[in-house]
């Protein structure tokens, strides 16, 4: 466990190096952010029946999407990580007394956890000083904070696993492109990040709330907001676990099977 | 041989270098396809929920979409190096670039085009025709003169702003990852006549970055929501950003000190 920690640590100082970076980062993020709100907010002006969750926690969704970018953005890939199998350097990742798929596990954790720090506090704080419809409302009772940061938790894990099994299939393809595009586009839209997944029609928001993407960040922003509460909460939990569960399994079967037979790129 | 001539061979070149990895060039032409293809998707089903967004209707949202990405996408695709003007830069290519007879702002611009951004073009394409065939304006000559206007001028304003970019990299040595507010920000949020954002909003789109002037104030006139047919022409306006934009790439040229590497 202690060789896990103190990879994490390294890659977690690593990442924090990155100062100017995450200032401009915040920067983006908060307009962007500014830009989604006013969005919504002339939809909900054309008519605010059709809105399908208040605007509030819309509102709480948006900021909350933008602050944690770099830990729910599934197309945030690490390429030191596809071209080290491509040309060969993963030999080196063998070599070491720890499993491959753990460590890399632990280090994307740690990548996107050290870029989150820096970025998402002063967004949250911008954001939480905002007025009331469109900044970011906290909810009043300790049940919602236990469950958001539970379900931030699992989705998070689901991200670094799925992550896992795209870099696991480069082993096979060798070449990344077409398995991170397809990736990125399918998950980007089906994970709510273009919009937020209530305001899907129903019939197909009822397929894509099955899926996986749908358990990342769909699950502990709703629950922030107060959109996602009581049976169906406990319902998008178990979902997750499920899916956190299956990601993991597919990820190690495709890493050991990879391993049995892999053959070294380059010299 | 005129400059016209160099760009036509170097636009052949750069098409026979990306022919030279098919699999690749298409696999990339059709993930951008499908990144945009996610917003139009944002697009329609917020459409078929709302029906309509301070009085435009989806059939004109998506000619006003059709029009933003198509400048931004031709733009992108032909004055791509100007956006990695840093890594230009950097690896000492622009000193390179100096010792050469020509105007060094056009061989920078002649260093690289980006034909996989074909992909987007033609989604812009089809939402172009769709918007046409279906929204109920009222096609006059002028009508149309005043959308080819804004295709124009949108490529110019775009342009504009990397070429300011392209500017500072001259002072930083680096790309400044914020400035993307204006180029991906503008592609994302552009989507939308910028008037549903409100007054703030459009007030800095006119007057700090003309981004309304090609997409906003010509637009209310073609889809007749103001009869004023000034606004039909604030397009041409817009161009002169290119102006400033120029001068500051002048003034960074002067003050260029080499990245040393």
């Amino acid at each position: 466990m202690k060789k896990y920690g103190s990879f994490f640590r390294i890659r977690f100082i690593n990442g924090l190096q990155y100062r100017m970076a995450a200032l401009s980062g915040i920067a983006t993020q908060f307009i962007w952010g500014i830009m989604e709100v006013l969005l919504f907010r002339a939809f909900y002006q054309a008519s605010p029946d059709s809105f399908p969750m208040t605007f509030q926690a819309l509102s709480s969704y948006i900021w909350l999407q933008q602050a944690f970018l770099a830990l729910y953005l599934i197309w945030f890939w690490e390429s030191q990580l596809f071209d080290s199998i491509t040309n060969g350097d993963v030999a080196y990742e063998l070599c070491r007394p720890i499993r491959l798929y753990n460590m890399w596990f632990v280090r994307g954790m740690a990548v996107r956890l050290s870029k989150a720090t820096l970025r998402s506090f002063p967004v949250l704080f911008f954001a939480w000083l905002l007025p009331s419809p469109y900044g970011l409302t906290l909810p009043d009772n300790w049940y919602t904070w236990f469950f958001t940061l539970l379900a931030m938790t699992l989705a998070f894990l689901l991200v670094v696993a799925f992550g896992m099994i795209v870099y696991m299939s480069v082993f096979y393809t060798i070449s990344s492109q077409g398995v991170k595009l397809l990736a990125s586009s399918v998950s980007e839209f089906l994970g709510g990040a273009v919009i937020p997944l209530p305001f899907l029609p129903d019939k197909i928001r009822e397929v894509v709330n099955l899926l996986p993407f749908a358990s990342a960040q769909n699950v502990p922003f709703r629950i922030f907001g107060g959109d996602l509460v009581g049976k169906e909460m406990y319902q998008s939990l178990l979902m997750q676990c499920f899916w956190l569960t299956v990601f993991l399994l597919i990820g190690r079967a495709m890493e050991q099977r990879a391993l049995k037979r892999v053959v070294i790129q380059g010299g | 041989m005129n400059s016209f001539g160099l760009y036509k061979k170097y636009c052949l070149i750069h098409l026979k270098c990306v022919m030279q990895h098919k699999v690749s060039f298409f696999l990339t032409t059709f993930g951008l396809f499908l990144m945009s293809f996610n917003i139009f998707l944002g697009v329609y089903f917020m459409m078929i929920r709302f029906h309509q967004v301070n009085g435009f209707s989806y059939q004109e949202v998506l000619l006003c979409f059709a029009i933003t990405l198509m400048s931004f996408t031709i733009a992108e695709a032909f004055f791509r190096s100007l956006d990695t003007f840093d890594s230009i830069i950097r690896s000492g290519e622009f000193d390179r670039i100096l010792l050469r007879p020509r105007n060094c702002l056009f061989t920078v611009i002649c260093s690289k085009i980006d034909f996989t951004r074909i992909g987007r073009l033609l989604q812009t394409i089809l939402m172009f025709v769709y918007g046409i065939l279906f929204s109920t304006i009222h096609w006059t000559l002028f009508r149309i003169i005043v959308i080819v206007l804004m295709i124009l001028s949108g490529i110019i304003v775009f342009v504009s702003i990397y070429l300011i970019f392209a500017s500072i990299c001259f002072f930083t040595l680096e790309g400044l990852e914020f400035m993307n507010i204006f180029t991906d920000g503008a592609r994302e949020y552009g989507k939308y006549p910028i008037g549903i954002y409100g007054k703030t909003i459009v007030t800095i789109c006119t007057y700090i970055v003309p981004f309304s002037l090609f997409q906003y104030y010509p637009f209310l006139y073609l889809t007749g929501k103001t009869e004023n047919a000034w606004y039909g022409l604030l397009p041409i306006a817009g161009c002169f950003f290119l102006i400033p934009a120029i001068l500051f790439w002048r003034f960074g040229l002067s003050r260029y000190q080499s990245s040393g590497s």
